[in-house]
């Protein structure tokens, strides 16, 4: 174990500190250092609550908290609800709000005893795929300064792969969460959907939205997702079932005993056109050493999936339009041009306009055009139903394998700036990962090597429900291969 | 399916209106290139001719009629939550006028 706390994972912390071989306090107290030190290059961070991550650490020591995380920092997407710290979605329009109560995710981490860092940095309601879209400017990869995070969830996978924080909490809608791991050379999962609440979390497309565990290791994101995961009567949408066994899919899957009997799919229609050659290397290597772990491999095809990111780019902003409604000045954030000679609709226009940056502005506008009389048959309409056939692709898929596996991310980590002015090209990172959101199932992006010296992410993707799929497989995987350290060598 | 391809400024005024969205002129005119880029690519979803007969997915877990034990719970207080308003006066939301003053006079 390293002598450096902030180096340690998150396993190795919690046993620390219930073996009373160092305190909650001095945990916290060091990660908040590391924050200190190196945030100011990386802006993982929007905000950090070191009063209230301290008073958490107290209690964990004075033995008030207990469980398998108690006293484990971690960094919370600026897009979950903390009652009375900042909650800005990465927005002008919520600068300065303050929740008046916590996210079902924020609670259960507060009860589990994890000590809630502050909160990332995040391309504006999370539409986006580099942290540029942030109204607070954008979060720097550990790897290269001088290039993304990936996003939405760019700042929780930096402060995960900069010793900022052993956990973080993303939340994808498209590949929010994995497509930054596989940038970062960090762990991401998102969830089955309906298998972490929804409640509290600033909604973008409540159809696809759903929160995960980022970590430096598999066994660390299966304990996140264990203490997150779980049925919540406050999201309609909750699954009512126990959680899938992850934490023990990850111990069975570091234990050596390989993956005799599991059959892999690999899918023919994640590959090709619009994927790296380096990447594409990395990831072949990456079904190599699957089947040399005993794993069962086979090319499946899911002929729809070419659709998945036209369906998804009108589902998804038509939701963005109806949701984003909410912003009209009134209940919270931001308001303008209330001047006593405007009416109610135009100071709600005027707010909207100020309030939103341009890709979000680009969105509601998108959406509602999918939305409107005479457009809604060819492009909202026609999306759903591409959504039903890459549900059965996924169905008929699962009939033949137990997962299937894509790169998780066309490329590695582009410079800053570099697909700013092309959205279409920036909405092309979410290639491979739109897919399981329009399904519902599990998907996992785990580190398979670098490519010019940059992370390339593997992508799981398993049955609904059947999440511990993943973490077992996941587990194995870099067992056999572990991830790539980053040299941080901006640091010196 | 309708022609994707070049959508006018006038078009996105439109629907900035519909949005309530107040965009500058050189927003609009922007955002109307875009879009005439982003259809045209997403269009290509009328390509796909199996899905005439399919039933569409709204939500990716088919859950129904979800209901909870009705009984009564504390609710947030509600100066806790007009603090994070724009505006409050005498416990609610203050909003700017929803009436014209003609409205106001007819009313009285």
């Amino acid at each position: 174990m390293s002598t450096d706390l902030t180096r340690r994972t998150a396993a190795e912390t919690a046993a620390a500190i219930a073996g009373r071989e160092v305190s909650a306090v001095e945990v916290a107290q060091a990660h908040l250092d590391r924050i200190a030190a190196v945030d100011d290059r990386l802006h993982a961070f929007l905000h950090v609550d070191s009063e209230g991550a301290l008073a958490q650490a107290a209690r964990v020591d004075a033995g008030e908290v207990a469980g398998p995380l108690a006293g484990v920092p971690l960094a919370l997407k600026d897009v979950l609800c903390t009652e009375g710290v900042p909650t800005t979605v990465g927005s002008k329009m919520l600068e300065g709000w303050r929740p008046p109560y916590d996210a079902t995710v924020t609670a259960r981490l507060k009860a589990a005893g994890v000590v809630i860092l502050g909160k990332t940095n995040m391309d504006e309601f999370a539409m986006g795929s580099s942290t540029e879209h942030s109204a607070y400017g954008p979060t720097h990869n550990p790897w290269d300064l001088t290039r993304i995070p990936g996003g939405s969830g760019g700042g929780s996978a930096a402060a995960v792969a900069a010793y900022e924080a052993p956990l973080a909490v993303g939340t994808d809608t498209g590949g929010s969460i994995r497509q930054p791991a596989a940038v970062t050379g960090t762990i991401g999962v998102k969830p089955t959907y309906g298998g972490v609440s929804r409640y509290g979390l600033v909604a973008f497309s409540s159809s696809l939205d759903q929160a995960g565990p980022c970590a430096r290791t598999v066994l660390d994101a299966a304990l996140l997702h264990a203490v997150i995961a779980g049925h919540d009567p406050a999201d309609s949408t909750s699954i009512d079932a126990p959680v899938p066994p992850v934490v023990e899919a990850a111990r069975q899957g570091a234990s050596g005993e390989g993956l005799a009997g599991l059959r892999v799919g690999v899918v023919r229609e994640l590959s090709g056109e619009g994927y790296a050659t380096g990447v594409q290397e990395r990831f072949d290597e990456a079904v190599e050493l699957l089947r040399g772990l005993g794993a069962e491999v086979r090319e499946v095809s899911c002929p729809h999936f070419g659709y998945a990111l036209a369906a998804y780019y009108l589902i998804a902003p038509s939701e963005a339009s109806s949701n984003l409604a909410r912003f009209d000045g009134v209940r919270y954030g931001l308001r303008v041009g209330d001047d006593g000679s405007r009416s109610l609709e135009e100071v709600t226009a005027l707010t909207r306009g100020r309030g939103f940056g341009a890709e979000v502005k680009r969105r509601i506008v998108l959406g509602t055009y999918a939305l409107s009389s005479g457009y809604y048959d060819a492009y909202y309409g026609q999306a759903q139903k591409v959504r039903t056939l890459i549900t059965r692709d996924f169905t008929s898929a699962f009939e033949q394998v137990d997962v299937l596996v894509s790169p998780a991310a066309p490329t590695v980590a582009f410079p800053l700036g570099d697909k700013l002015a092309d959205p279409l090209a920036m909405y092309r990172q979410d290639l491979a990962t739109i897919p399981s959101n329009l399904y519902g199932g599990p998907a996992m992006s785990l580190p398979c090597g670098l490519s010019d010296g940059l992370p390339v992410g593997l992508q799981i993707m398993a049955p609904t429900m059947r999440d511990e799929l993943l973490y077992r497989v996941g587990a194995a995987f870099e067992a056999a291969r572990p991830a790539p350290v980053p040299p941080l060598s901006w640091e010196s | 399916m309708p022609e994707p391809a070049g959508i006018t400024t006038d078009q996105v005024a439109h629907l900035a209106r519909l949005s309530r969205l107040a965009l500058a002129d050189d927003e609009l005119e922007a955002l109307a290139a875009q879009l005439g880029v982003i259809l045209g690519a997403v269009a290509q979803i009328g390509e796909v001719t199996d899905a005439a007969d399919v039933p569409p997915t709204t939500h990716a877990v088919p859950v129904e009629n979800v209901v909870r034990p009705d009984v009564v719970r504390p609710s947030l207080p509600p100066a806790a939550v007009l603090a994070g308003a724009p505006e409050a006066e005498d416990g609610r939301f203050r909003v700017p006028q929803i009436l014209e003053d003609e409205d106001v006079e007819d009313s009285a």
